[in-house]
């Protein structure tokens, strides 16, 4: 009796032993995941999930930020710009063992633009009215044909997870490296390996490497800290400069610092015609000169400095430096330069007189900068750029409201001077800011939704950016495209004050990981992450 | 009892005083920022160190502390005179008036208040200056924090009515005025004092939850919820700098408590 319980004991400490060394990778999702279904994704949880288990025909190396062929093995897009033929992998099959064709293209592509599903993803696809034609050209050759031409349509097949026609599990069926095994709502969803998963490495060995990988739901960042300096979860994909700081100094080998983001943080003035405030100060908004007089009176390195840690660029327009290919290198960053900020104001009719600055009319120049309260480094940015102003004679009242409060203040009511709130942005193509550059559209921050455009460079952005769109040549693109950065540098209806840096957590057990300022940082790589023994890492 | 009251006391008075003359000495201005000394240590120039952007804790927690001390009981007094108002009186006239009182309070004391500030704050004017915005926040914590204690006076008011000595005023045909200020208010007087003091730390906490959220006195004012806010994040915990601010809040707090409690039992 004595042997069969010190048989059983042995037999569960080894099961156990076993259990916690198979490759389990941890992190944290900091909201619940909206959705499973590929097609419906909208949120940064559900864009993880579908990251990790999704399959796609072509994905956006977030390294080089070139495609590079997935589950199709070759791709050709007609010169008209309207079609695209893929040339898919053969003997695939999904995570439940049905095989992949190009039924399942067909398939997922209908479901996608499916007016009545109003799929995000699908929304990008959509350039004009009219029905998409999808071809099954053989088991292993698909040709989508849309009713206008779609600028940059290779890139947007990154976001498009491929979902079986056969399968019974339908979008649980996956393609990916990664299949959903178990979804606790609230408190994590597990993640297991792909046992029919197509790629393999240079050795031939099947890919993934990691058995699992338990995404657990937290929206506390201090926990998320806290269980990472433990050692408790693996990865922290986006991490504020305080955080970072603080490990760089107990355990530096954890933090890497990816350079700038696509992410920035800009100030505008509100120039809505109908906006609830004093004429005069519309007059102030609309003025170029005091847009870049207030451009200029502004420290961007000291605004990386303090309130990022140094963990941040001073931005140069509206592309992020981190986007390789349409970042225009031509623009500079505005650098303080309290004297320019004066002399551009006076050619605008302002005065000093006795450190107060006054416009033409006698007004006293105070503005109030609305932002999101309870975002520290937006409410520090805020105050700094007060105290920089206060230096040309400008009172600067900082106004925190709750988020609710400020959409809508800033999108419906128009009642607000100026915003200082940030842009994140997934994409690179421009098509992407299409929302927000043309003149007509809601996004318009400074001067939404315009019958026709107020100014000549509003016209002028509206055409090049239509222009861009429609054009097939990416050469041509990236000239219009850096024109249009060019006039917002030189109009500044977006003020840019800085790139953050993409800050990342890994913990030196997880191999093979190159964070990338793009999302997801850490692991746009899941396949090739390893994990070394645990207990050798968990001196770190 | 009464030693610790008075301790209490000269504690808030010596608290006030050091936060009032401090204050006017020309040390460091709780704005300026010194960008190249953010988050510093303690050094004989800054004595309690410098914040995340590089501005003096000690001349921020003597001005916040200014601001909590000098504020706080403001509101907590336009929040008794709207309690005295609403509850006392329709306590004392009883009828219809005492009923529909009555069902205000319990509606004002069924809403949750903090959702009803944040409503509020999002309603004020863009354009202030901090030093008003500290006003009106703590306005506004005093125009919405006086159903607590009206219920209370209005139960202490109702009894007062029915009280033989205030039937016999009224017999002997005393004047409603005499009636009120010689004889009720008088009697209202310990319930009053103590729920001043009960509310002064309730605004002071208030004041934090709401600059906790980011929304409570505008910057660069400081105040003791803004000087509060260094906590919020796991990282500040070891910086022992910035307990001082939640020090003066404790001390406040309790020594007000300290005040109140022996008028509520003497009520």
């Amino acid at each position: 009796m004595r042997r069969v319980f010190f048989g059983t004991c042995l037999f569960l400490v080894a099961f156990l032993a076993a259990a916690s060394c198979s490759d389990e990778l941890r992190f944290y999702l900091r909201s619940e995941p909206k959705t499973f279904n590929p097609a419906l994704v909208a949120d940064d949880s559900s864009e993880t999930v579908r990251y990790l288990t999704g399959g796609v025909l072509l994905r956006l190396n977030r390294q080089s930020q070139n495609l590079q062929p997935e589950l199709a093995q070759a791709w050709t897009v007609s010169r008209d710009g309207r079609t695209i033929t893929f040339t898919l992998r053969k003997n695939v099959r999904f995570s439940d063992g049905t095989p992949f064709s190009a039924l399942d293209v067909k398939y997922t592509m209908e479901q996608l633009m499916d007016p009545a599903l109003h799929s995000p993803t699908g929304d990008a696809f959509r350039s004009s009215s009219g029905r998409m034609i999808v071809t099954v050209l053989g088991p292993d050759k698909v040709a989508i044909t849309f009713p206008a031409p779609v600028a940059g349509l290779a890139a947007l097949f990154d976001q498009v997870a491929i979902v079986s026609s056969q399968s019974a599990r339908h979008e649980m069926a996956s393609l990916g490296p990664f299949y959903i095994a178990e979804h606790k709502p609230g408190s994590y969803v597990y993640l297991r390996r792909n046992p029919n998963y197509w790629k393999h490495d240079v050795s031939g060995r099947q890919l993934p490497y990691l058995d699992s990988i338990k995404l657990e739901i937290q929206s506390n960042r201090d926990i998320e800290f806290l269980r990472f300096t433990r050692n408790e979860i693996h990865l922290i994909n986006s991490m504020d400069a305080d955080y970072f700081d603080r490990l760089a100094l107990s355990a530096p080998a954890k933090v890497r610092d990816a350079g700038p983001s696509l992410d920035s943080e800009q100030m505008w003035f509100n120039q809505v015609p109908t906006a609830p405030i004093p004429a005069y100060k519309r007059e102030w908004f609309r003025s170029r000169s005091f847009r870049l007089a207030i451009s200029s009176g502004i420290s961007r390195d000291d605004l990386c400095k303090v309130v990022f840690k140094g963990h941040a660029t001073p931005a140069r327009g509206p592309v992020s430096p981190a986007n390789k290919f349409w970042f225009n290198a031509r623009l500079q960053p505005v650098p303080l330069d309290t004297k320019r900020a004066l002399q551009l104001l006076e050619q605008d009719g302002f005065r000093l007189s006795s450190g107060k600055l006054y416009d033409r009319a006698g007004h006293p120049v105070e503005f109030s900068i609305v932002t999101n309260a309870g975002n520290r480094a937006r409410e520090a940015m805020a105050t700094m750029i007060q105290q920089d102003l206060r230096a040309a004679g400008i009172t600067v009242n900082v106004v925190t409201l709750d988020f609710p409060s400020l959409i809508q203040r800033i999108s419906k009511s128009f009642d607000y001077e100026a915003a200082l709130l940030g842009l994140v942005n997934d994409e690179l193509d421009p098509n992407a800011q299409m929302n927000v550059w043309l003149s007509s559209s809601e996004e318009h921050q400074w001067n939404p939704q315009q019958s026709a455009p107020a100014t000549p460079w509003e016209a002028e952005i509206d055409q090049l950016m239509r222009a861009q769109a429609s054009s097939m040549q990416d050469a041509t693109r990236k000239k219009y495209y850096d024109r249009v950065q060019k006039i917002v540098a030189d109009e500044a209806p977006f003020i840019y004050l800085v790139n953050k840096n993409a800050l990342t957590g890994i913990t030196p057990t997880v191999q093979g990981a190159r964070p990338v300022p793009l999302r997801p940082q850490t692991f746009w790589n899941i396949e090739y992450l390893k994990l070394a023994d645990e207990r050798a890492g968990s001196g770190n | 009892m009464k030693a610790i009251r008075l301790a209490a006391t000269v504690l808030i008075v010596v608290i006030a005083m050091a936060s009032v003359l401090g204050s006017l000495l020309p040390v460091f201005d709780y704005a300026r920022q010194d960008r190249e000394r953010i988050n510093a240590g303690v050094s004989a120039a800054h004595w309690l160190g410098t914040d995340d952007l590089g501005r003096d804790r000690l001349s921020r927690l003597l001005h916040g502390t200014q601001v909590s001390l000098l504020l706080a009981p403001a509101a907590a007094a336009l929040s008794m005179l709207l309690a005295l108002v609403i509850g006392a009186a329709s306590g004392l006239i009883g009828g219809f008036a005492e009923r529909s009182s009555k069902l205000i309070i319990d509606l004002f004391l069924s809403i949750p208040w903090l959702f009803l500030l944040l409503i509020v704050r999002a309603m004020l004017p863009l354009n202030t200056s901090p030093a008003l915005s500290a006003v009106v926040t703590f306005l506004m914590l005093g125009a919405l924090g006086w159903a607590a204690p009206a219920r209370i006076l209005q139960a202490r008011a109702s009894r007062l009515r029915h009280a033989p000595f205030i039937l016999l005023a009224r017999a002997a045909g005393i004047s409603r005025c005499r009636l009120v200020f010689h004889h009720v208010l008088p009697n209202l007087r310990p319930v009053l004092l103590a729920q001043f003091w009960i509310s002064v730390p309730v605004f002071i906490l208030a004041e934090a939850n709401l600059s906790l959220l980011g929304l409570g006195v505008a910057e660069p004012l400081p105040s003791l919820g803004s000087l509060l806010r260094e906590l919020e994040s796991a990282l500040s915990l070891g910086s022992d700098v910035c307990r001082f601010a939640a020090l003066m809040v404790l001390i406040l707090v309790v020594s007000s408590l300290q005040i109140a409690v022996p008028q509520q039992e003497a009520c």
